[in-house]
């Protein structure tokens, strides 16, 4: 996948959570939480819809990683280059 | 519909025991994740504490009460449609207690103007309260006790304390002494937009959930008591249900975080100092509940969806807790709840300790179990003067009810104290494929904790399985 179809796959899993997400204005290298109006719990969604569409696993301790658009695109890359 | 024991398989990706509302949801999050599950209940009914009985014509629901606005985004996401739009507005919120009388929307913007207006609280000392309330997590410092909390903020006012923790107590069954984010995370949820109930009630609930577990491909069966956990070499096997074993690779108990680990796994599978903490766990306090019934003719005047009652000068965690005390919530159903349902019931709920219940001779639990009848009734005529020439039922349950339909430890209605969220959320650490959902550590409570909750350990069961 390439940093734009990672990207895209982001915005499609919010816009599963949340269909009424605006990403107009959305700052990639901004907090989603601040912008999107997501709690934790639509963090785990994200989390575990990754895994479901990938098998990727996640751990933890890894979660603040999914903080931005930029962060998550970052540390997804080398995860799914063969995707 | 459920299914008996006998139309189950010999072996699922994971068996979940009991089925209350966090089991409930871990079952349907995991059959979405594509698993095959199989859900086990040992009572008739689904539903767990989220439950109901029918008795002459009438629907009482135990556990329908009010819940966050927060719903609607959960049921949304981890349900359906149909159940998100069912979601419906309590508006009117009563108080009477020595102290105060008032009605409220239970919102921010309500309680504040009543803070400000009534209480003579200044606009700022609010803001700051709502702010640091809002702003608290669950792996939040948790030294400061609630009572800290608000003589920090409402120094030597307990009207105002009372306005802030008595509705909490009768959420959670947290007390003063508790953690404050175990209060000021409910506290939130709940001041985001006012209190919601369910159109149609607990038994609508359940039913669309069942309906869309089955969709969703879960084996359901009822009447269907595990005995034991199986564990072998550190790692689940499966489960002895009615006598059978069922094999799984993860199983998720349902059952109380207590219950799990000394009634249903083997006392080997943990290491000592697992099971000193699994020891240190409180359950929480159970309930008392008095169900009152309306005959068909009878109407009442619609005088608030729930009514946060007490007699007692001020207010007092353990008054609260006492067999005999003075204070009381009345959830009054009218017909609007139920749709195409013509009756009015009304469910008095009181917090109370098992043990004291437990501890009476046969004669003497009756005794008193027809005093809390009487108790209440005086009550209630105090909001709907001459009730009782309307009522064509009247039923009561204490902690021994309680325990006997949830088998909870101690017939606990809230779960436990802080620290069980701890040993809940390790149990997967010490015992590969074994997790627990369930109401614990206060903060998981509540319909809106316990789905959430199961969605939290769906997550964790799923890495396992795919990873195993």
């Amino acid at each position: 996948m390439t940093r734009d179809d990672i990207k895209d796959l982001i915005l499609e899993i919010i816009k599963d959570i949340d269909e009424d997400a605006d990403f107009e204005t959305l700052q990639a290298d901004q907090p989603l939480r601040d912008q999107l109006d997501l709690d934790s719990m639509d963090f785990l969604d994200i989390v575990m819809e990754l895994r479901k569409r990938h098998k990727l696993q996640i751990p933890e301790g890894d979660y603040p990683q999914l903080a931005s658009l930029s962060s998550c695109v970052n540390y997804l890359e080398p995860l799914l280059k063969n995707v | 519909m459920p299914l008996s024991l006998d139309k189950a398989a010999d072996h699922y990706d994971v068996i979940v025991i009991g089925s209350g509302l966090g089991g409930l949801t871990t079952a349907k999050r995991l059959a979405y994740c594509g698993h095959k599950v199989l859900l086990l209940e040992f009572h008739h009914q689904l539903g767990g504490l989220a439950t109901w009985f029918k008795r002459k014509g009438h629907i009482f629901d135990i556990s329908l009460h009010g819940f966050p606005y927060g719903m609607v985004k959960t049921c949304k996401k981890y349900w359906t449609k149909e159940i998100t739009e069912s979601i419906v507005q309590l508006k009117n919120i009563v108080f009477d207690n020595p102290q105060f009388s008032l009605k409220t929307t239970f919102d921010r913007l309500d309680f504040t103007n009543l803070l400000t207006q009534k209480f003579k609280i200044s606009q700022a000392i609010i803001d700051s309260f709502f702010a640091t309330v809002a702003g608290m997590n669950f792996y939040d410092d948790q030294t400061m006790t609630t009572r800290e909390l608000f003589e920090k903020f409402f120094p030597g006012r307990s009207d105002v304390h009372r306005l802030l923790m008595e509705p909490i107590t009768y959420a959670n069954g947290s007390t003063l002494d508790d953690p404050a984010i175990t209060y000021g995370i409910v506290f939130s949820n709940f001041m985001n937009k006012g209190v919601f109930t369910f159109e149609g009630g607990t038994d609508r609930l359940i039913e669309m959930m069942t309906y869309d577990l089955e969709k969703n491909g879960v084996t359901i069966c009822t009447r269907a008591k595990v005995e034991r956990i199986i564990v072998e070499k550190g790692k689940v096997r499966g489960v002895e249900v009615n006598g059978r074993v069922i094999s799984a690779p993860a199983v998720v108990s349902n059952s109380g975080i207590t219950n799990t680990i000394f009634d249903l796994a083997p006392r080997d599978a943990f290491s000592d100092e697992f099971l000193a903490k699994a020891d240190a766990i409180r359950v929480n306090n159970s309930s008392c509940q008095v169900y009152i019934g309306l005959k068909q003719e009878c109407e009442i005047e619609d005088k608030g969806d729930l009514l946060f009652t007490s007699t007692a000068p001020v207010f007092d965690s353990s008054e609260l807790l006492d067999m005999h005390t003075r204070s009381k919530t009345f959830s009054v159903y009218y017909p609007k709840t139920r749709p195409g349902h013509d009756r009015y019931t009304i469910v008095a709920s009181m917090n109370s300790h098992y043990d004291n219940w437990n501890s009476l001779t046969p004669a003497a639990y009756e005794t008193e179990k027809q005093a809390l009848i009487d108790r209440t009734l005086v009550d209630l005529n105090r909001y709907f003067p001459g009730v009782n020439d309307k009522i064509d039922w009247l039923e009561a349950a204490t902690p021994k009810t309680f325990n006997r339909y949830t088998l909870h430890t101690r017939g606990t209605s809230f779960g436990t104290k802080f620290e069980g969220l701890a040993v809940s959320r390790s149990l997967f650490k010490e015992v590969a494929g074994l997790f627990h959902v369930g109401s614990v550590g206060i903060i998981m409570s509540g319909w809106l904790g316990a789905i959430n909750y199961g969605v939290i350990v769906a997550n964790d069961v799923d890495a396992y399985i795919r990873s195993a």
